[in-house]
């Protein structure tokens, strides 16, 4: 009747590992309990970074928006608020991303079309219009121009009466994986990395209570990294910002805790949870043994997790909503701090706000009707996950030891093209295996039905209307500005560039002048330059 | 005036990243399938104008150009691209469009002058076979 073991099919993990069809106590001997675990809020935080974790406080919800122009953008924010959203993430348009005005010919058919348009200071003020900036926790998914983006941020705040210590929030400001995926770069490698130590140094000496960089494995695993793959170069490149911030003179007790990390989540529901484990346990050791952190929040890796874009499907798009469900439940009972979710219609356009809603929806539902946030670590002590979560730890410092030893560093890693062609030829053999249907991908290339249900989602329109009136106000804002003050504080982050000065004080001063992100990108780039691509296949 | 390529001779493909969109997995991921069916591929990397793509093409003598658009703007990128590589006489030179194209938009791609679009998920084996597959005359006769 039952099976023998021989005859079963082979079970091996995206990251290789081959599983067992049972696990039992032998398997988690090598598990020392206070050594590798220890109590949920203490060294190494495998069990999770607070002592009571989601039964003192829920996970964050936090889905990210953002389109047209910023009155639009402040109307979508305005509506998660209401609908029980604590926390905004915001998305900018590629010509914002890559430091474009919108009347920059290269910004032809893009300005406001996957997020919002901000050309100067005036339309941070419009997008933020009525939002409590020390209430409401800001995330900017922002990364080449953070330092002129996070100085309107400033701004904005300042104006509303809150004072820099009292705000709160985060900019993505994770350039090296723009690098390796998402593409959002702009100056080369060593001076883009000096730029996030001047926000780093800036935060760590001004803005105590804001993330400054939050480092995406995120979007190296989208690229199509492994989950272990994902951690390693994440870590690697915390590493490196942690090593900016050191040679600013600041102790790393003084600003690592600040950093935190934005991971993916889709496939296997028990690798992406050991991940996360292994990931805390690991962060926290490196942080003491080779930085010799002592505080705890210097130790502890704050994460947002959810996600799993890549795990979603063009064809019969409902699928996803349930797989964003599981998503969000590997999410809560892998301990993340914030949740974001991909919605099920964002494999077409920018989502609906119905797509929006039932992923707010989902997430409310797990956490107030389905229990999961009553204990905490419910998964810990499982034979099978601690097994898989050593496993996993031990495989993820084997790649992070690769990178060092074989590429020379992430930095020249990046710098070459390592990472990229690694990550490239990974994507090709999972596309390989959905293609061939070694891994399912359920309506896709398995139980497909005949007559495609793909074209179904309504399309977000794109407003041509509302561009012409982004434009008009850039021109507008132009024509009314004390002209000389903004030259006299463009020629300051002139020379804060070309002098390696952190160029945070020249940058609040330029964005209060109305100096475009676009003039003040166009002077950076003529004293750092410009990145080229390695292009390895 | 080209020479004909002689029968035989591997396909010449450009995969190229028009505009300032970012995301280049589907792109590379097609450039390695093209390569593996044994065409010689050059990919452009990130953010290239029509220009740089179409001085690319020439430069490169290629038969194919393949360009990947995530961002939404691919009709109006799709179309600038064909006007450059007529206006620099190079009509013979097929475009293919990949990406995320939604269903309205493909007909009107093909209208434009695109040879065939192949949306995200689309089959390596389809996309290669379609390449490697294009009559060898007629991927230089404009000359």
């Amino acid at each position: 009747m039952a099976a023998d073991k021989s005859e079963l099919r082979r079970v091996v993990l995206e990251s290789g590992i081959e599983v067992a069809p049972v696990y039992g106590p032998a398997d988690v001997a090598p598990v020392d309990p206070a050594r590798d675990l220890g109590e949920p809020g203490e060294f190494p935080f495998t069990r999770g970074i607070h002592k009571l974790m989601y039964r003192a406080r829920p996970w964050t919800m936090r889905q990210y928006a953002g389109f047209g122009s910023p009155a639009e953008t402040n109307g979508r924010f305005r509506f998660l608020i209401e609908n029980g959203q604590d926390a905004l993430n915001v998305a900018f348009d590629l010509p914002t991303q890559m430091g474009l005005d919108s009347d920059d010919p290269r910004a032809e058919g893009e300005v406001g079309r996957v997020g919002m348009a901000i050309d100067t200071l005036r339309d941070m003020e419009v997008a933020f219009a009525g939002i409590p900036l020390d209430r409401v926790s800001v995330s900017l998914t922002i990364n080449a121009v953070t330092p002129a983006i996070l100085a309107m941020y400033v701004a904005v705040a300042e104006r509303q009466g809150i004072s820099r210590a009292r705000i709160r929030g985060t900019t993505q400001n994770d350039i090296l994986k723009e690098f390796i995926g998402r593409g959002a770069w702009i100056f080369p490698v060593e001076p883009s990395i000096r730029l996030i130590g001047d926000t780093i140094e800036f935060c760590a000496r001004e803005m105590p209570n804001y993330y400054p960089t939050s480092v995406c494995g995120y979007h190296i695993r989208e690229s199509g990294a492994t989950p272990v793959q994902e951690i390693a170069y994440a870590f690697a490149i915390a590493r490196a910002y942690v090593g900016e911030g050191l040679s600013r003179g600041l102790a790393v007790d003084e600003f690592a805790g600040r950093i935190s990390f934005n991971f993916d989540v889709f496939g296997n529901l028990w690798e992406q949870v050991a991940k996360f484990r292994a990931a805390r346990r690991l962060w926290a050791r490196l942080m003491r043994d080779e930085f010799a952190a002592q505080k705890p929040e210097t130790l502890k890796m704050k994460m947002i997790a959810g996600g799993g874009g890549g795990g979603l499907t063009i064809e019969e798009p409902e699928n996803n909503i349930v797989r964003g469900t599981v998503y969000a439940l590997i999410s809560a009972l892998s301990g993340t701090q914030t949740m974001a979710l991909c919605c099920y219609d964002e494999a077409y356009t920018i989502p609906s706000e119905n797509a929006s809603l039932i992923s707010l929806r989902t997430m409310q539902i797990l956490a107030e009707e389905m229990g999961l946030c009553d204990t905490v670590d419910p998964l810990g002590g499982s034979y099978y996950v601690e097994w898989l979560t050593t496993e996993l730890e031990q495989r993820i410092v084997a790649e992070m030891r690769r990178v060092d030893e074989d590429w020379g560093g992430i930095v020249n890693a990046v710098r070459e093209g390592h990472v990229q062609q690694a990550v490239a030829r990974q994507a090709y053999e999972v596309e390989r295996k959905i293609q061939s249907g070694e891994t399912v991908k359920v309506g896709v290339n398995k139980y497909r039905r005949a007559a495609s249900s793909a074209g179904e989602v309504k399309l977000h329109e794109h407003c041509p209307q509302a561009m012409e009136e982004q434009r008009r106000r850039l021109a507008e804002v132009k024509s009314t500005r004390d002209a000389a003050e903004v030259r006299a504080a463009l020629a300051e982050v002139r020379e804060a560039c070309a002098q390696k000065k952190n160029v945070m004080p020249a940058m609040i001063r330029a964005v209060k002048a109305y100096a475009t992100l676009g003039e003040i990108v166009a002077v950076m780039k003529d004293v750092l330059g410009e990145y080229r691509e390695p292009v390895r296949l | 005036m080209d020479p004909a390529p002689l029968p035989g001779q591997p396909v010449r493909v450009l995969v190229a990243k028009p505009g300032l969109d970012g995301h280049d997995r589907g792109a590379k991921v097609v450039a390695l399938a093209l390569v593996r069916a044994g065409c010689e591929v050059i990919y452009t990397g990130l953010h290239k104008s029509i220009e740089q793509i179409v001085a690319a093409a020439a430069d490169e003598d290629v038969d194919v150009v393949g360009i990947s658009i995530l961002s939404g703007a691919h009709v109006h990128l799709t179309r600038a691209l064909l006007e450059r590589l007529r206006a620099e006489g190079l009509d013979g030179v097929r475009v293919l469009v990949g990406g995320n194209i939604p269903h309205a938009d493909r007909a009107r791609l093909l209208e434009l002058g695109a040879a065939a679009v192949f949306p995200t998920g689309a089959n390596l084996d389809e996309i290669s076979r379609f390449v490697v597959d294009l009559p060898p005359r007629a991927r230089r006769c404009n000359a």
